[in-house]
């Protein structure tokens, strides 16, 4: 027994000394480690971490202060489990705000039932359904990904210039799918298109030869899919490649991953789609900076989106001046967007150089941000296109 | 006349084929919950995630061969696997009836205790194989994928539509074929089987015609147990492999079940291929079918699909209510095998 004590005060003592620095600032990150998208979520967090470390290296940060980042996993599907990861990582770890979270749906039921309620700035890098425009967020969501109303034009006008005007869509059941289909429908038919069927498909099956017959009995010869890469979007290409019922594939930024390109092989090339995402400056910085960091991937889907949302609430917190919740939101925008030195990634340090000193910074980063009013990525995409088995990119709009 | 081939093709790829490779997987999952009604007189709630445990006993042990090179390529190497899985399997559920169902039968437990418990087993097997295995898609289909594909088939015959005939399709159907043969001469044949169908009829007189029973429901589990795991693993080389889409078969399979009428092995496999053409053919679009054989002027502008596809498996919900309230007994009369 009085060995047990022994230890257990021991033990006390060593994470009270681990935990007791002031010298500790909390993010949180939320994303869907396990689901259908956890194979991209890995590098995102990782990409976000760099940021992180990348400021509190520099030193500069509040007088050198270091963010730790903390994980949480919002699992892309389960509201519940990811409002209470959210709520874990806001009253207990005490994050001071939270890089996340990933899918749409997740996304707007931790806005709404933690994040807002208790005042906690978000950053999403990749929820990008139209209805997170309107949300009722009070100012505490932003987003560094653009919302699909733009993708969904976007993808039009790809189709309207490689003279495609009749497509199948089949989009995955939830937030993020819906509105994307509802947006790539309206810009299609705005642009001559016709959309011969638009039908839902429920992600974790292990069939889907009625979901593609469905489809091709609809009559186009491409299939546009607005799903998720390790999911049911995978599922529906294979059956109709293995049906012989589609052999031309659009794809959105869910489904863009090396993983797909790898489960489906070289019947993919001549897909085209879409992700958000530049060639800038910045961008083409980011990959120097993350192949310095050590981090696996120097360009995958939403890394820089990542990168950028960490770094915007680590320049916000600088530009308040302090850690506290409210200040970092009041922030956000102020250093996101002009006036100010136009900051690219791993240049935090100058920048946090520059707020400490009274100036005024004008984030960049990897993606090209600026927010408009509502805190959303105004947002360019890569037109993308499978070549010999990888995604190239075409151009960017 | 070249419209109509057409038209067929088309059919026969997207409802004939997918259909009759899902018919015959529903089938011989169908036929271990009859059996095991049949003899020991309850429905099975575990059968789902007997199957699942089977299948991954299958899979680790096709890593196994493939990490070594034993493979019998143009086949699929879990067929070298399934008589492990098989094996092992029938010793977990010999052992789950040693620990819990011996119990009820020996107390005269009425019916309902006995799925209760079932679904107890159902629950602890479902975390199980989660536990080994995880809870993802596993592959672990290899050897040929296609005996013809539909870029082949259209190439070959000149047609429109193309039809696309999966080694794991044909593979299915062809194994079902068998075991059902081979089911049914065991029976009807062998002493044993007739001891089965003796019990199943009536148990005092089976008994007091010197039959063991320990040994008729031990018999009864171990083929249970082997459907399981091939019906299992052909489903898994033709979809994929994910516990949870296993324990969601549980639906189809027990509808197939009682359509058949429960207890009845013919129904069984009746019944499998009735869910299975049901979901398949109330929720295919049939526009470009029809465009294929009406004159032009009459070609339909809709869809014409009955059911959206996100209502696949309402259709065995719905199948199953009407059958109970119309025919309780199934389509063969059941409760004997």
């Amino acid at each position: 027994m009085k060995k047990l004590l022994l230890a257990s005060t021991m033990l006390a003592g060593l994470t009270g000394a681990a935990f007791a620095d002031g010298h500790e600032v909390k993010m949180g990150i939320i994303l869907g480690f396990t689901g259908p998208i956890e194979s991209l979520t890995p590098d995102m967090a990782a990409a976000a971490e760099l940021a992180m470390k990348e400021a509190s290296d520099s030193k500069k940060l509040l007088d050198g202060k270091v963010v730790v980042p903390v994980r949480g996993d919002s699992t892309c599907t389960d509201s519940a489990a990811a409002t209470a990861a959210a709520e874990r990582l806001i009253t207990s770890d005490n994050v001071v705000g939270i890089m996340g979270a990933d899918c749409s749906g997740v996304t707007t039921a931790i806005a709404n039932n933690v994040g807002v309620p208790n005042g906690v700035t978000m950053v999403s890098p990749s929820a990008t359904s139209p209805a997170l425009t309107t949300i009722e967020d009070k100012g505490f969501f932003f987003r560094t990904s653009p919302s699909d109303a733009r993708q969904g034009q976007v993808l039009a006008d790809i189709l309207k210039d490689k003279g495609i005007s009749k497509v199948a869509v089949t989009y995955t059941n939830n937030d993020y799918g819906k509105g994307l289909a509802d947006s790539f429908a309206a810009a299609f038919k705005s642009n001559g298109g016709e959309i011969t069927i638009s039908a839902a498909h429920e992600d974790g099956k292990a069939d889907y030869s009625a979901e593609v017959g469905a489809l091709a009995a609809a009559g186009a010869d491409h299939l546009a899919v607005f799903g998720y890469v390790d999911q049911g979007g995978k599922g529906i290409i294979q059956t109709s490649l293995d049906t012989g019922a589609f052999e031309n594939f659009i794809l959105a930024d869910g489904m863009i991953g090396d993983s797909l390109i790898a489960a489906i092989g070289d019947d993919l090339n001549g897909t085209i789609g879409t992700l958000p995402g530049s060639e800038s400056e910045g961008a083409a910085k980011f990959k120097e900076v993350a192949t310095a960091g050590g981090l696996k991937k120097n360009d995958g889907p939403f890394m820089p989106e990542s990168y950028d949302a960490a770094a915007l609430m680590i320049l916000a917190m600088q530009a308040a001046g302090s850690t506290d919740r409210a200040a970092i939101q009041s922030k956000i925008m102020e250093v996101a967007n002009a006036p100010g030195e136009k900051i690219l990634p791993g240049e935090l340090g100058k920048a946090l150089d520059i707020l400490k000193s009274g100036g005024a910074v004008d984030y960049e980063g990897a993606s090209n941000v600026t927010f408009s009013e509502v805190g959303e990525a105004a947002g360019s995409y890569k037109e993308l296109e499978v070549k010999a088995g990888k995604f190239e990119t075409i151009k960017v709009r | 006349m070249i419209d109509t081939i057409n038209a067929f093709v088309l059919f026969a790829n997207f409802v004939l084929v997918p259909g009759l490779a899902y018919g015959a997987q529903l089938a011989l999952g169908a036929l271990g919950i009859t059996l095991l009604y049949g003899v020991l007189r309850f429905a099975n709630f575990a059968h789902g995630d007997t199957m699942a445990f089977g299948t991954m006993v299958v899979i680790l042990f096709t890593w196994f061969f493939q990490q070594n090179g034993i493979t019998i390529a143009p086949l699929p190497t879990a067929l070298l696997a399934i008589p492990i899985g098989v094996a092992l399997t029938a010793a977990v559920a010999l052992a789950t009836d040693r620990l819990v169902y011996k119990h009820y039968r020996e107390i005269k437990a009425v019916p309902i205790r006995m799925v209760m418990a079932s679904v107890g087993v159902m629950f602890v097997m479902n975390g199980v194989v989660r536990f080994i295995i995880g809870p993802n898609d596993q592959s672990f289909a290899d050897g040929l994928r296609f005996l013809i594909t539909a870029r082949d088939f259209k190439k070959a015959t000149g047609l429109n539509e193309g039809l696309a005939i999966k080694m794991s399709q044909a593979l299915t159907v062809g194994v079902a074929v068998l075991l059902v043969v081979a089911l049914f001469w065991f029976l009807n044949r062998t002493r044993t089987g007739k001891s089965m169908r003796a019990f199943s009829d009536n148990e005092d007189l089976a008994l007091l015609s010197g039959i063991s029973p320990a040994r008729v429901v031990a018999v009864t589990w171990i083929i249970a147990a082997g459907l399981a795991t091939i019906a299992g693993t052909l489903y898994g080389i033709d979809k994929s492999f994910k516990p949870f889409t296993y324990f969601q078969l549980l639906l189809p399979m027990f509808a197939a079940a009682i359509v058949g009428g429960v207890g009845n092995p013919v129904g069984a496999i009746l019944g499998g291929f009735v869910i299975a053409f049901s979901e398949v053919t109330v929720t295919y679009a049939y526009k470009k079918f029809l465009t294929y054989l009406v004159p032009t002027e009459y070609a339909p502008d809709g869809l014409v699909q009955l059911l959206s596809t996100d209502y696949k498996f309402a259709v065995s919900f719905i199948i199953l209510v009407v059958v109970l309230l119309i025919r309780p007994t199934g389509l063969m009369k059941g409760k004997v095998i």
